[in-house]
């Protein structure tokens, strides 16, 4: 419906367009073509003789076959993991089943790489807690497990991207029109039978979106190869950009490398997305619930407490065995110390909030950069939501267009996006400043912010702004008075989306950071790697405090205002 | 002996009583209504005959067999009782194709091939559906896909078919037009009807016997016939039709209007309305819109017009009676008084009851 | 009568899509006027039109003497200048705001002082029977009362007009029958200009000095009052919209008319024109059926027992049709029939339209016409 009148054509509307391409533009596009532009063209010339090269590459493909790996082997897992507990948790009579769902949650909080370095330190060959238990008390030669492999790698990422199936499955279960299955029941199906033939193949369109959002999340993802692959040599490609330019300190052949594998990344990511909205376009059923009852609840019988006992020791090993450790190893001395109670102290976690400048600083860089890109990302979200949502301008084909791409650009390619736009080869020059990690995080989470800002916006339907305009309100008062005020909600989400996440970011951060412009996520990692063990698990401590807490509070605040 | 007997079915959820020491028993090939508001427990009693709800109290008897008790804690689940069962929200499944959505009852009782072939071609033509066996419901409009819930709930060729709301997710003429389908397919099967719903014509329409229940207790079971000629209290009456109550107290021999003067002579309970009125009880005098004449004659109730709406077919009146209102509905033909103007009114059916 | 809204000429489409054309129609000051259609007929198109969401692409649209759409002329006025009421099929009621604060927005925006601003809302908020909720929140109202708000928000600075859009569709069928009389009530007292879009006919007999009925292609067929449109339809698609409608089939050889294949004539008034198909048109109360007396003889082939009506579907030399009698008057009077009994039927009052006029709406859309 058209909800503006146009007079002139120069309007209000224009204005609000041409300001929502232009940030898009720079913020995005300007990034993505450069990097295709630097992939594809040498000297100005079209050369598709060296992308093939670089891409044969041993390393170069090496990077792109483990990424390739990594990601089908968690995508499969978490996809596993994922829906049996959602139908655990929604479909039988497990005990404590809404605790056991907020914990399946949990892993959404948790950064994977501090996860990761916590695997490390249980599970490396020779110093990890785990297998030093084992050689030393059972005799074994070697270890348990060894970590640093592609199925350590894949494990650990299973644990902190399965809930991206869990979630959407969890919703799709709920959601679901009992009497489908009730029906199947009276026809004479067993609960099985009504598993397999009926409740699984309706919500599979759920289960592969969420399979695919695992398996463009892994195929970009930075921080738990490299904690855990770097020491045997696994590589895959946004931890491969970051190795080549950072080695390099930005060569031009290095760069090359990282447009050519960023290309490879942007349509993977596209691809994905593409067929997931297919997927979802073309499978969703409607089975959501007319009426409502409880669904049904598969009795468990004789597997309801060893599967009870399944799910506390999963629990337990995946969210609360790593977490302590990070905060145990966060309070010892030195590493390699036994945990006792005169080698643990508070020392290490004073030391980095009160003492240590690197930390410190790192700290502050977080919340401040955190602070700007959300409240930037939330006002110009809400301003592009509105002319994607609401306005009917000519020209909005284009804006609609730009507002998909953030969804599809991986953070080391946003990273690898800003360094060529933003080096002093087109005027500006904000390489080793903060100000470039700030125009990166502007990028990374507009679709955050357009994602919560949109689906606000949709709630506010039409005849609210025309109920305002016949009671003789322009169209300004109808923002200020209406729109504003009932969109702050999803303004809100969309500015802790993006507040709470960038203070453990790691992808982008690591591969545009100076010596005085580290983030939390940083100097974690750079400590961890320079044997700076316990001060890195302090700092990780405390940055899952903030996190937790700043979750929690979120979700008493935002969860009130919900239901007003 | 009847084919169904619920004996002393009760059913609590926590605090709340949803039914109450329901005692039924249909027959063989009837068709069976539970009218009702919705939250009065039709819908859960419906639950526990299919076994998707457990009893609180009593048993349930189908045939020979005993399906579900509390005393003995038997409980037979669904899948094992072999009935048909219709939902409101239709409930096929949109994986599956038409045909498939039929033959899923057939295949998990493992029949031969041929048999579930027989039997599906029977269902889909015996509910037209022949055309579309192979598109996916999600094709089909509501009646289509109600249709074949309907193929599916008879495939098995089941001896009890439970009904819930299957009509009202459909559009009004389409409704009418599935009562008589499903009539037709009883008379071909035989099958016995559990039909749950909260529209009295259809239960009107569709059944040998009605139970009107209430907050989880039974008001009246009978036919539809009597249950229009004698609405056993003030809830039953008001429920199958628009209805006008008057509050009257007696006095004397006769009666008066709540508040203001006597009732003419002849209006009064006779034996059959099993109403006394105390002295000082206050009782409901209740009427039909339909079911009152205008008349000229001096003993009749008399009330001003205090609104005239012409509704097509109909002319509706509200009439002003002391300080009560009345509704008063005639054709469009038949003369009428106009607004402000004082009128005569004769009861064609009063009904008396105690107010609740 | 002076004129509130003229509409000259008004054509508006979307692409290749014409959704009105070349449209008239004026509605008097002090009118309560109802257009009414099937769903998809641009009547709500219209309503925008009028309000100013839409612009014309061809033709005038004027409110109280002043020109507020001319595309002709470049004229457009933007909806917050054309001094309306409006009130939307989902209430639109803004969620943020208590049942006070929607009130007085209007007042507020035209700068009404604080005083004056409470005592026209208390006021209106009073007439719309809302009184002691003005600080409620709208989702701590039913639909109905959120409804209500909308209609004092509506009426609150007085508009010249009233734009009122399937406002009852939401609401619940008791709650739905009372509203419409509480509008109608509002309306008189106010002596307000009310325009008012509905597919349910009912509702527009209910409340219209005079309506109008459109058709799926936005042509008014019929303008008038309600008697006027019930008992006089110009067209079998009015007379089908109106309520359940009955077409029997008549065939005329030389003088004669017969029903269906049959040989009973009809001995009722008959059509002039010299038209060999024909449809005799009538309401379900229109029949009388009777076990015999004068009529047309047939078969009841099927007896539905509604509770109030009894239903019948009676075949007349292979036509069918539809009759009812009240419950009580078919036991005191023995029109209790059972199926396959034979009847005869009796009409009050019979509507002829030669059989191709009601082809053309047969094509279109018997079945939506009753909603």
């Amino acid at each position: 419906m058209n909800t503006v009148v146009q007079k002139s054509r120069f309007g209000v509307a224009q204005i609000i367009l041409f300001l929502s391409i232009s940030i898009l533009v720079v913020v995005v596009a300007v990034p993505v073509l450069l990097i295709l532009f630097n992939a594809f063209w040498v000297n100005g010339k079209f050369n598709l003789n060296d992308v093939i090269r670089i891409i044969s590459e041993p390393d170069t493909w090496q990077a792109l076959m483990n990424s390739l790996i990594i990601a089908a082997g968690t995508t499969v897992g978490s996809t596993i993991v994922g829906t049996f507990f959602a139908w655990l948790v929604t479909r039988t009579d497990l005990p404590y089943k809404g605790f056991m769902k907020g914990m399946f949650l949990v892993p959404f909080m948790l950064p994977s790489f501090i996860g990761a370095m916590a695997w490390k330190m249980l599970l490396s060959p020779r110093a990890g807690f785990i297998n030093k238990f084992f050689m030393t008390y059972f005799g074994l030669s070697g270890p348990v497990f060894n970590i640093y492999s592609y199925a350590g790698i894949i494990l650990v990422e299973i644990m902190y991207l399965f809930p991206f199936v869990f979630i959407q499955v969890c919703g799709a279960l709920e959601r679901m029109d009992p009497t489908l299955e009730e029906s199947a029941r009276i026809s004479g199906a067993g609960l099985f039978t009504i598993t397999r033939k009926i409740t699984i193949p309706l919500v599979l369109p759920s289960i592969l979106s969420g399979a695919l959002l695992i398996m463009l999340y892994s195929m970009a993802h930075f921080g738990t190869v490299a904690v855990l692959g770097i020491e045997n040599g696994i590589f895959n490609i946004p931890t491969l950009i970051y190795q080549r330019i950072h080695q390099s300190a930005g060569s031009f052949s290095s760069i090359r490398t990282g447009t050519v594998l960023a290309t490879i990344l942007v349509l993977t990511a596209a691809f994905i997305l593409w067929l997931q909205g297919k997927i979802l376009s073309r499978g969703h059923y409607q089975i959501i619930a007319g009426k409502s009852f409880r669904p049904m609840e598969l009795k468990l019988r004789t597997l309801r407490m060893p599967l009870f006992i399944f799910c506390i020791a999963y629990i337990g090993f995946t969210i609360v065995l790593p977490t302590v450790v990070i905060f145990l190893v966060g309070g010892l001395k030195t590493y390699g110390l036994p945990f006792t109670w005169e080698n643990l102290s508070l020392e290490n976690y004073k030391f980095i909030l009160f003492k240590y400048k690197v930390t410190r600083d790192a700290i502050w860089n977080s919340v401040t950069l955190g602070l700007s890109a959300a409240v930037i990302t939330m006002f110009a979200g809400v301003m592009i939501s509105y002319v994607i949502v609401k306005m009917k301008v000519r020209g909005k084909g284009i804006l609609e267009f730009l507002g998909m791409l953030p969804f599809s650009v991986p953070g080391s390619v946003i990273a690898l996006g800003v360094i060529l736009a933003w080096s002093g080869k087109y005027g500006v020059n904000l390489y080793n400043t903060v100000w470039i990690i700030l125009v990166a995080y502007i990028a990374r989470y507009m679709a955050f912010s357009l994602r919560a800002n949109s689906a606000a916006l949709e709630q506010v339907h039409d005849s609210l702004m025309e109920a305002a305009r016949v009671c003789g309100a322009s169209m300004w008062q109808t923002l200020k008075d209406i729109v504003l005020p009932l969109v702050r909600p999803g303004m809100l989400a969309s500015f802790f989306l993006i507040f709470l996440p960038s203070l453990r970011e790691l992808t982008v951060s690591i591969m545009l950071y100076a010596p005085t412009t580290r983030t939390i996520g940083v100097a974690i990692y750079t400590l961890n790697e320079d044997g700076e063990t316990v001060v890195s698990a302090a700092l990780a401590g405390i940055a899952l405090i903030i996190i937790v807490t700043g979750q929690l509070l979120v979700e008493r605040f935002l969860g009130k205002k919900a239901h007003r | 002996m009847s084919h169904i007997r619920l004996l002393n079915v009760t059913k609590r959820f926590g605090d709340v009583t949803a039914v109450n020491g329901l005692n039924l028993e249909i027959e063989k090939g009837e068709c069976f209504s539970m009218l009702g508001p919705s939250g009065c427990g039709k819908t859960t009693t419906l639950r526990m005959v299919a076994g998707f709800e457990d009893l609180s109290e009593g048993e349930i008897h189908v045939g020979e067999r005993l399906i579900s008790s509390r005393s003995k804690n038997w409980y037979l689940p669904p899948e094992k009782r072999d009935f048909g069962m219709v939902f409101q929200a239709f409930a096929v499944w949109p994986h599956m194709s038409v045909y498939e959505n039929v033959a899923f009852p057939l295949r998990v009782r493992r029949l031969p091939a041929a048999e579930i072939e027989r039997r599906v071609k029977d269902a889909l033509s015996s509910t037209n559906l022949l055309a579309v066996s192979k598109e996916s419901p999600e094709n089909l409009s509501g009646g289509g896909k109600q249709r074949v819930a309907l193929a599916r709930a008879l495939a098995i060729n089941p001896d009890v078919m439970l009904l819930d709301e299957p009509l009202s997710s459909l559009d009004p003429h389409l409704r009418e037009e599935m009562r008589f389908e499903i009539r037709d397919l009883q008379r071909k099967y035989g099958f016995s009807i559990i039909y749950v719903t909260h529209d009295q014509a259809e239960a009107m329409a569709l059944s040998d016997r009605i139970l009107v229940m209430n907050l989880g207790v039974v008001q009246q079971i009978d036919t539809p016939l009597n249950v229009y000629n004698h609405p056993v209290n003030r809830f039953v009456f008001s429920f199958i039709g628009l209805s006008n109550f008057l509050s009257v107290v007696r006095d004397g021999d006769g009666f008066r209007l709540r508040g203001g003067e006597r009732l003419p002579e002849g209006l009064k309970p006779t034996q059959q309305d099993k109403v006394v009125g105390e002295s000082g009880e206050r009782i409901s005098l209740a009427s039909r819109p339909s079911e009152i004449d205008f008349c000229n004659e001096e003993n009749c109730l008399r009330g001003v017009v205090s609104r005239k709406s012409f509704l097509g077919e109909i002319v509706d009146y509200q009439i002003k009676i002391g300080d009560q209102e009345m509704r008063v509905q005639k054709s469009r033909r038949a003369p009428g008084p106009n607004v402000d103007e004082t009128c005569s009114l004769r009861l064609l059916r009063p009904f008396w009851y105690t107010e609740i | 009568m002076e004129d509130l809204i003229r509409i000259e000429g008004v054509s508006k489409s979307y692409g290749a899509h014409r959704v009105h054309g070349n449209l008239t129609l004026s509605i008097p000051k002090g009118e309560c006027f109802t257009l009414l259609g099937p769903s998809g007929c641009g009547k709500t198109v219209l309503l925008r039109l009028i309000a100013g969401f839409e612009a014309p692409d061809a033709g005038k649209i004027s409110i109280d003497g002043v020109v507020v759409s001319d595309p002709a002329a470049g004229v457009n006025i933007s909806p917050d200048g054309r001094n309306l009421g409006m009130v939307f099929q989902d209430y639109a009621v803004w969620p943020h705001m208590t049942v006070f604060d929607n009130v007085a927005y209007p007042l507020k925006l035209a700068k009404k002082d604080r005083k004056e601003v409470s005592e026209r809302v208390m006021e209106t908020i009073a007439m719309v029977g809302m009184s002691g909720l003005e600080k409620r929140l709208p989702s701590e109202l039913s639909g109905g009362q959120q409804q209500r708000v909308a209609l004092a928000r509506a009426l609150v600075a007085k508009p010249s007009l009233l734009l009122l859009d399937e406002p009852l569709t939401n609401l619940d069928a008791n709650l739905r029958e009372e509203m419409r009389f509480e509008i109608k009530e509002l309306q008189r007292k106010l002596d307000a200009t009310v325009l008012y879009v509905t597919h349910d006919q009912e509702v527009a007999l209910a409340l219209s000095d005079r309506l109008a009925i459109m058709d799926e292609s936005g042509r008014i067929r019929q303008t008038g009052s309600p008697w006027e449109i019930f008992e006089r339809p110009v067209d079998p698609f009015v007379f089908n919209f109106m309520g359940i409608a009955n077409f029997l089939s008549v065939r005329r050889e030389g003088e004669e008319y017969f029903v269906g294949n049959g040989t009973q004539p009809m001995p009722w008034e008959k059509p002039t024109g010299d038209c060999k198909e024909w449809v005799a048109a009538f309401r379900p109360s229109d029949a009388r059926i009777a076990h015999d007396g004068a009529g047309l003889r047939g078969v009841v082939r099927r007896a539905s027992f509604l509770g109030a009506m009894m239903d019948y579907l009676v075949d007349v030399d292979g036509a069918a049709l539809r009759t009812s009698v009240e419950t009580h008057e078919a036991i005191a009077n023995g029109l209790m029939f059972n199926d396959g009994e034979n009847c005869v039927v009796d009409f009050h009052n019979l509507h002829w339209f030669e059989a191709e006029s009601l082809r053309e709406v047969m094509g279109t859309s018997v079945r939506e016409g009753k909603s």
